[in-house]
């Protein structure tokens, strides 16, 4: 085998044009993480925001919170149902929660606005969603027009930290604690006192009931007995899978971006890494000639050529991640289409994702430097040393 | 010009070479006009909507609906001269995974107050006589193939329940801003099958004068101020911007992308013609021997690079600016309208154009500085 | 009448640490119509006494004159253009460009004039005709042999019809039979177009055809013998 050094000490040599083409590939897979950083993150924070211990009460047919509507007394049958789990004081681990949307205008362009989740909720829901954590202040009082907001609202929409008065639906609203939810989508919420809001906003109905199943794995059975309860008409699903259900719109639409416009940067930077190897067999076809003199067969010749490439086409990739690992943690808002409410969540760069984007780089790198080495491999003796 | 063939001469030495460097300022550039298109787009639809037409929504939120005991009201203020109502109804067809909006009407006054719903004379009629008929945009037509006078059932979401209706008209758009792919039905049916009648989701109010807009939306507003659903009326126009910036950061992640993209392309053009040059000294120093000046050979590789910017850019550009029309593009709803406009073919000759500065820029230098003594030296 | 006038020359080149004196005082003229041939061993100035003269290198000191023109002085646009009117030069080896034809190389001195379109393809038909290549004209470089390429370069030399035509070691790649080739072309030239021909070689044949030979040795002009004109 052709040592490596070879490979290494002629790439070194031509440095211009080994740095260009690794900044090319680099730069594709910066835009191939960034995409997907992105597409993961708006996963995460949707993944994040259901548990797999808890189940969620719809109206049948009803495809998000916003469209459904539940009444008293499907909430009274739930908490009475067998497969709820109860607290430590005995009480079971219901929350018949209201959903609304509510326009707020962001703080730094007031025309910009944002459809915001108020989340109207029974206090049995800081047990029920165990990932929720106040950071500062007291939970709302009953029947008290307090609110408490989420930790992701607090830097972008004005009059969301403690001690200030939000307004909407026609009333004031002190904000008396802010909390976070472990980088979720409740993080961009307004919770308040169901009963509270259900008089400002929708009359006497519920749009979703969240409880904590007691045999997380017996979720099948609990979903049987009440979605065939001639009560009610209801769906239940799992909280995480409806939240994964929830994101699927926006992810798909992200990863078809991210797919399509790094598919077609590749391309070019493939075009890069072959035009480069075929100029540098080209100015090296002597070294060839000698190499293939000395004994030296054709398919290691082949392999040299190819690990080159790739080799140039690594370091893009190790590029690519530095360029896009600063992105992890930067937070971004869109408008969740499927729930129509607005959502905020970080770019989330992942090992993994790292790792995909240096074997794409290799890949960029093997494919471009292919039919070059190829051509290498075919060089005749006495063409190479002319 | 005579040296034409001198540049042609030096492009097709590699023709390999050259063909992938076009290519790939020309895949670039596509990216790149799409890419923009995406931003141009979205701020286009901010500019939609008529400018004597005002919505009036329930100020507490967009999902909150609003007495139709309200339009009589609205009606009556000075300065409003057309009235009509909707709601929305958010029905799935099909398994649901593609999306249409529908929604209920109040058939005659919305039509009259759109008259950008085109359609003709007897399929209106058939719409209106029908309770449960259907109006549909054409572009619904070529995704189901649907048929005039066919049934089409849609899972109520909000409304619980199969909700059937039978299509009496199709309708063609003549504005990008009404959507070519709506569902609109009676808002009789709606009232009757929900059993409760009495709301609009929203109301669309025609008034006399553009530069009225601001006063009667206030006039509006005052009305309801203190009543259980106070309004929030604005202009169309406004009501759709709202929507474009529902989408966030998106713009900016576009530009930034392309911005890469356009860095990327420099890259690959850069070390083509830097290959090429390197190439290429001992064959101007033979040029300078015969006495080529060095302006004229500075000028000589520019006019490569250019070639090569040039060709790639028409390429793409030109292949944007064909496709998604020809497709019909329109991002699933999200970007009605979408086309690549007079301004982004021009952003996008201006950076091929900085591509042939940069990527030229060293190779032509180091031609017209040649030592020409040191280079022939080599040569020989 | 001196054609070219070098007028005590200077030449030194700085190579890493050392400063290498190639001419320290050189003087010699070369006649309008003259075939003269530069001779002598390698690293003695015959190479850069050429490019001295076609205004391709400057002198340290000393006066270089063409036609009248101080070459020596003149700035490097001013040589392009001169170089372009007044000389024909053939190289070694690569004379000719591999992307352009013969016709299309030979044609090249002539873009830099204001001829006419028709005008450059009649010059360009009388250079290969003269070369004996007009049958070759649509060949590319790699599809002519070793002797017929430097015809082509010969053919680009003079069909700007200058009045100086340098030759460095224009028969060193060739074998015998183009050699001989070229050297009767050049002869002809010079002859029957009365051309100002100055060939650099080690090949004491091609010294042999020129009517005088220069010896220079270490920068020095050892000898200048005539030979006689008649073969």
């Amino acid at each position: 085998m052709i040592p490596i050094v070879y490979n290494v000490r002629s790439v070194v040599q031509r440095p211009v044009s080994t740095a260009l083409t690794a900044l090319g590939v680099g730069l594709v897979v910066a835009v191939f993480i960034g995409m997907l950083a992105l597409a993961n993150g708006f996963r995460a924070a949707l993944a994040r925001t259901g548990s797999e211990t808890n189940a969620m009460v719809l109206r049948k047919g009803a495809d998000s919170e916003l469209s459904s509507g539940l009444g008293r007394d499907v909430a009274s049958i739930i908490a009475a149902d067998p497969h709820v789990a109860t607290g430590s004081d005995g009480r079971p681990l219901v929350s018949p929660e209201v959903y609304v949307l509510i326009p707020l205008a962001k703080s730094f362009d007031t025309t910009q606005i944002a459809n915001v989740v108020v989340r109207g909720i029974s206090d049995q829901a800081w047990q029920v969603r165990q990932n929720v954590k106040i950071t500062a202040g007291q939970r709302p009082t009953s029947g008290r027009a307090e609110v408490c907001v989420g930790s992701r609202l607090t830097q972008r929409f004005p009059h969301t930290v403690i001690g200030q008065t939000l307004r909407f639906g026609g009333r004031d609203w002190s904000v008396v604690c802010n909390f976070t939810a472990a980088g979720s989508a409740f993080e961009s919420e307004i919770w308040g006192e169901n009963e509270q809001f259900m008089p400002v906003f929708r009359g006497e109905v519920f749009q979703s009931i969240t409880f904590r199943l007691k045999d997380p794995a017996a979720f099948e059975e609990a979903q049987r007995a009440l979605q065939d309860d001639k009560r009610m008409t209801v769906d239940v699903r799992r909280e995480s899978d409806f939240y994964a259900q929830q994101s699927q719109l926006l992810s798909n639409i992200l990863s078809f971006l991210a797919v399509m416009i790094t598919g077609i940067m590749a391309v070019g930077a493939v075009f890069g890494a072959i035009n480069t190897m075929y100029a540098a067999i080209a100015s090296r076809a002597p070294e060839i000639g000698v190499l293939l003199t000395l004994g030296f067969k054709p398919w290691t010749v082949l392999v040299s050529f190819l690990a080159e490439s790739a080799f140039i086409a690594l370091i893009g990739g190790f590029l690519g991640c530095l360029f896009a690992l600063p992105l992890n943690g930067i937070v971004t808002s869109t408008t969740n289409w499927s729930s129509f409410s607005e959502i905020a969540f970080s770019f989330r760069v992942t090992p993994l994702l790292l790792l995909v984007g240096v074997a794409f780089a290799v890949v960029m790198g093997i494919v471009g430097g292919f039919f070059p080495a190829l051509r290498a491999a075919r060089l005749q003796v006495v063409q190479a040393l002319r | 010009m005579k040296y034409l063939r001198l540049v042609v001469a030096n492009l097709g030495r590699h023709k390999l070479r050259t063909v992938l460097t076009i290519l790939s300022v020309a895949l670039a550039l596509f990216l790149f006009a799409s890419l923009r298109s995406v931003v141009t787009t979205l701020a286009a639809t901010a500019q939609f909507g008529g400018a004597r037409r005002l919505v009036t929504l329930n100020a507490t939120g967009l999902v909150f609906p609003l007495p139709l005991a309200y339009g009589n009201r609205i009606k009556a203020l000075p300065g409003v001269t057309g009235l009509s109502w909707a709601n929305w109804f958010g029905g799935r067809y099909g398994d649901g995974n593609t999306f249409f909006a529908n929604f209920a009407v109040d058939p005659e006054s919305y039509l009259a107050i759109y008259p950008e719903i085109v359609l003709p004379a007897d399929q209106k009629q058939a719409f209106f006589q029908d309770r449960t008929g259907a109006l549909i945009g054409e572009r619904l037509i070529s995704r189901y193939g649907w048929k005039l006078g066919q049934n089409v059932t849609l899972q109520g979401t909000i409304f619980p329940g199969d909700w059937t209706f039978t299509i009496r008209g199709v309708y063609t758009p003549t504005d990008p801003a009404i959507g070519d792919d709506v569902l609109i039905f009676h808002h009789e049916y709606f009232d009757e099958r929900i059993g409760r009648a009495g709301i609009a989701g929203w109301y669309i109010v025609e008034i006399d004068d553009a530069s009225h807009a601001a006063a009667i939306a206030k006039s509006i507003d005052d009305v309801f101020r203190n009543s259980s659903s106070p309004t929030k009326t604005g202009t169309e126009r406004e009501f759709q911007a709202s929507f474009a910036t529902m989408w966030g950061n998106v713009s900016f992640l576009m530009s930034t992308i392309g911005l890469a993209v356009v860095f990327a392309i420099l890259l690959v053009t850069a070390n083509a013609m830097m290959m090429s040059a390197r190439e290429r000294t001992g064959e101007i120093a033979v040029l300078k021997t015969i006495g080529f000046s060095d302006r004229l050979l500075f000028g000589l590789v520019m006019v490569e690079a250019g070639a090569l910017a040039l060709t790639g850019a028409v390429l793409g550009l030109g292949a944007a600016k064909l496709l998604y029309p020809a497709i019909n593009f329109n991002g699933a709803g999200f970007l009605p309208g979408f086309k690549v406009t007079t301004s982004t073919l021009v952003v996008g000759l201006l950076v091929a154009l900085g591509l042939m500065l940069a990527s030229g820029l060293v190779p032509a230098l180091r031609a017209a500085r040649l030592p020409v003594v040191q280079a022939l030296r080599k040569v020989e | 009448m001196a054609l070219v006038e070098i007028r005590d020359v200077h030449k030194s080149f700085q190579r890493e640490e050392q400063r290498i004196e190639v001419f320290t005082g050189l003087t010699l003229d070369i006649d309008a119509g003259s075939f003269t041939a530069l001779m002598g061993p390698s690293g003695s100035g015959k190479s850069t006494l050429l490019n001295l003269v076609a205004g391709l290198d400057r002198p340290t000191r000393g006066v270089v004159r063409v036609g009248g023109a101080e070459v020596s002085t003149m700035s490097a646009s001013q040589l392009a253009a001169w170089r372009a009117r007044n000389i024909g030069f053939v190289f070694q080896s690569f004379n000719l460009l591999p992307v352009l034809t013969a016709y299309q190389n030979v044609e090249l001195p002539l873009l830099l004039t204001n001829l006419s379109g028709k005008d450059r393809v009649e010059r360009v038909k009388i250079a290969l005709d003269v070369v004996g290549l007009s049958d070759r004209a649509d060949h590319y470089p790699r599809q002519l042999s070793g002797g017929q390429e430097q015809r082509t370069a010969i053919a680009r030399a003079i069909v700007a019809d200058p009045t100086l035509i340098l030759l460095d070691e224009p028969t060193g790649q060739l074998d015998a039979k183009s050699s001989q080739e070229v050297l009767s072309l050049l002869q002809r030239l010079n002859n029957e177009f009365n051309k100002t021909i100055i060939i650099v070689t080690h090949d004491a044949h091609a010294a042999e055809r020129a009517k005088s030979t220069l010896h220079l040795e270490k920068g020095d002009l050892i000898e200048k013998r005539a030979v006689a004109a008649a073969r």
